[in-house]
């Protein structure tokens, strides 16, 4: 990061000024700074900083529709170990990730590395495979939905086509239902992940590529001993993102599928929205929100350690 | 937490990716296989190409046929008749008109605000040193690792409180104030040479006024990408409306579709195409106007949403 930068305006008065004289050029900074900073960090602040301190508090109250809230320690988390739908929707958003973050990222990567290749029709590729990325969930939900409709969807007619007796239900399967949204979120997102792919790859130096094709390295050697340790700061960030997005999936389930048939695609910030916003059980929303917090800070910092110390 | 940040070499390496293919290699012999191999990745490319597009294409052609065609067997890719009318129609049978009006509003307010607070505050993070400085950009960026559905609850609780909640302002507070802008900005200021800054203010010139005269003219296309982000990020908002807006007067054209889908007994869902195709219009226009400063936006900041 650019410290260099702020260091030269803070080293600007370098005369022999006294201690005085700096610490009025600290205040006037302070002030500057500040005065800059302030109209984004009020909205910041209110909207972002204080709702996660709330949120805290909030876990260990019972507070209801009525605003009314007593304290009740670890009362819901206790309650929410012994809830059967936490458990599925923790497993299911388990399973979800499970599914999405590998196949978008092999997906993705694959993508990247077929775009970095000097064909015809490449650069018009490239920036059109992030349209779905931009498009809303709500169309993208429609339309799949309908593409997956087991009797009269397309999909299946292209699968029966190619030979299938019985294509699946998707959405309306219990069975189906999830991998059906895994493929829909993975056609979304691909595209905003292989742009960070490509990025990455820019950097990966030529010579090194061509010192592996003299010393005979065949084209599947080199990807795993030559790109993919180049790539290394790039894999880092996107598996973070893919987690922490994949952890926190909601609006696309909810359009889709509304975490049905049953249960089997009941997702944690379903969950929440349902027990909070429907329930008005704010309290015990806000512990099963405290552990979708956790969840994902824990990864981070995880994956945060692992790469810091690979990279020693 | 900065390894949270996208590698800045590669927003770089991405500045001339959006308009330019890699450089040619030096040629070589063509082999038979080679060719053969060439061939394969066009073929790769059409297939992910079709899968890519297939829903998109459908969307279109489904919105000009009649509302029984939309289900019959063997799909038809082409409509047996143009029906243009379903466009007429789904202004008259929905509140589009509405639903447009209260997106555009709030897509072009957060963007307005996203861009001038969020570059405003970039100015201080990147080029002003105070103590506390660098710990409070700390708390910018720790926050992405933060999913907004962990404390989407306590946010509507404030903002009822503030009796903000079921008007459109809920939505221009939730969107406009966001780390995103602020972090965009300081990656881009902080390429801009400080020789220009310093030279500025050797001739008077204050702080706001450097800002003003010297940084946001050369961050244009850095704005951009902020704008163009805020604005389609706030147009195809789902979660945000749906927790605050009750009042159909003040649905956006997402939640309105998705109504429009659930309310209607026996949906004709050729017209519930046109207004899906009427939603996706102005995104693709922006698109294809900025792909570009998309395309360095993500590279840049490694994040939306």
């Amino acid at each position: 990061m650019a410290t260099t930068d702020a260091t030269k305006v803070a080293a600007r008065p370098p005369r022999p000024s006294g201690q005085r004289r700096r610490s009025r050029l600290a205040m006037r900074n302070t002030l500057l700074g500040w005065s800059f900073i302030l109209p984004n960090f009020l909205g910041f602040a209110l909207l972002t900083l204080v709702p996660i301190v709330v949120l805290f508090y909030m876990s260990m109250t019972n507070w209801n529709v009525f605003g009314t809230a007593n304290w009740v320690g670890f009362d819901n988390f206790e309650r929410l170990v012994g809830d059967g739908s936490f458990r599925i929707a923790l497993l299911n958003t388990l399973y979800y990730s499970a599914l999405h973050i590998p196949l978008t990222f092999v997906v993705a990567l694959g993508l990247a590395l077929l775009l970095n290749n000097k064909l015809r029709g490449v650069a018009f590729f490239r920036t059109a495979a992030f349209f779905p990325y931009i498009t809303s969930i709500v169309a993208i939900a429609i339309v799949w939905n309908l593409l997956f409709s087991p009797d009269y969807g397309p999909i299946n007619e292209i699968l029966r086509f190619f030979g299938m007796e019985n294509p699946p239900g998707w959405l309306t399967s219990s069975d189906w239902a999830m991998p059906a949204v895994v493929i829909v979120s993975t056609w979304r997102d691909m595209g905003y992940y292989m742009i960070l792919f490509l990025a990455g790859l820019q950097t990966v130096p030529r010579e090194l590529h061509e010192a592996a094709r003299v010393d005979g390295a065949s084209t599947i050697q080199r990807f795993f001993n030559v790109t993919l340790p180049s790539l290394r700061p790039t894999t880092f960030f996107v598996t973070v993102m893919l987690t922490i997005n994949s952890f926190k999936i909601f609006d696309l389930i909810l359009v889709m599928t509304e975490g049905g048939p049953g249960q089997s695609t009941l997702v944690l910030s379903q969950f929440i929205y349902t027990k909070g916003f429907e329930e008005s059980q704010f309290g015990y929303a806000s512990a099963a929100s405290v552990a979708l917090f956790f969840m994902c800070i824990i990864v981070t910092v995880a994956q945060f350690l692992l790469n810091k110390k690979r990279s020693v | 937490m900065t390894g949270l940040l996208a590698p800045p070499e590669d927003a770089r390496a991405l500045r001339k990716l959006a308009d330019s293919s890699p450089p040619p290699r030096p040629a070589r012999a063509a082999s038979p296989w080679r060719r053969i191999g060439r061939i394969g990745l066009y073929l790769v490319l059409i297939v992910a190409a079709a899968g890519l597009f297939a829903p998109f294409i459908w969307m279109i052609a489904s919105s000009l046929k009649t509302a029984n065609e939309v289900f019959s067997i063997p799909v038809t890719w082409v409509p047996e008749v143009f029906v243009w009318n379903n466009y007429v129609e789904i202004w008259t049978q929905s509140d589009m008109v509405t639903w447009l009006r209260n997106t555009l509003f709030l897509s072009v307010v957060v963007t307005f605000l996203q861009v001038l607070t969020g570059s405003f505050a970039a100015y201080g993070f990147a080029r002003i040193r105070f103590p506390g400085r660098d710990a409070l950009f700390l708390v910018y960026i720790g926050t992405i690792a933060v999913p907004w559905q962990s404390y989407m609850i306590p946010q509507f609780i404030l903002l009822s409180e503030l009796k903000v909640s079921n008007t459109l302002w809920a939505i221009v507070l939730l969107q406009a104030f966001g780390a995103f802008g602020v972090f965009l900005m300081k990656q881009f200021y902080e390429t801009i040479p400080e020789d220009l800054s310093e030279a500025a203010r050797l001739d008077g010139l204050s702080e706001y006024g450097i800002w003003r005269r010297i940084m946001l003219p050369l961050s244009i296309p850095a704005l951009a990408s902020l704008a163009l982000l805020t604005f389609v990020n706030t147009w195809n908002d789902y979660l945000g409306p749906l927790i605050y807006l009750r009042n159909p007067d003040l649905w956006t054209i997402q939640l309105g579709l998705k109504s429009f889908v659930s309310s209607l007994y026996d949906t004709n869902y050729a017209l519930l195409f046109a207004g899906l195709v009427i939603s996706v219009i102005p995104i693709a226009i922006i698109f294809l106007l900025g792909q570009k400063y998309f395309v360095e936006g993500i590279a840049t900041s490694g994040m939306k949403g």
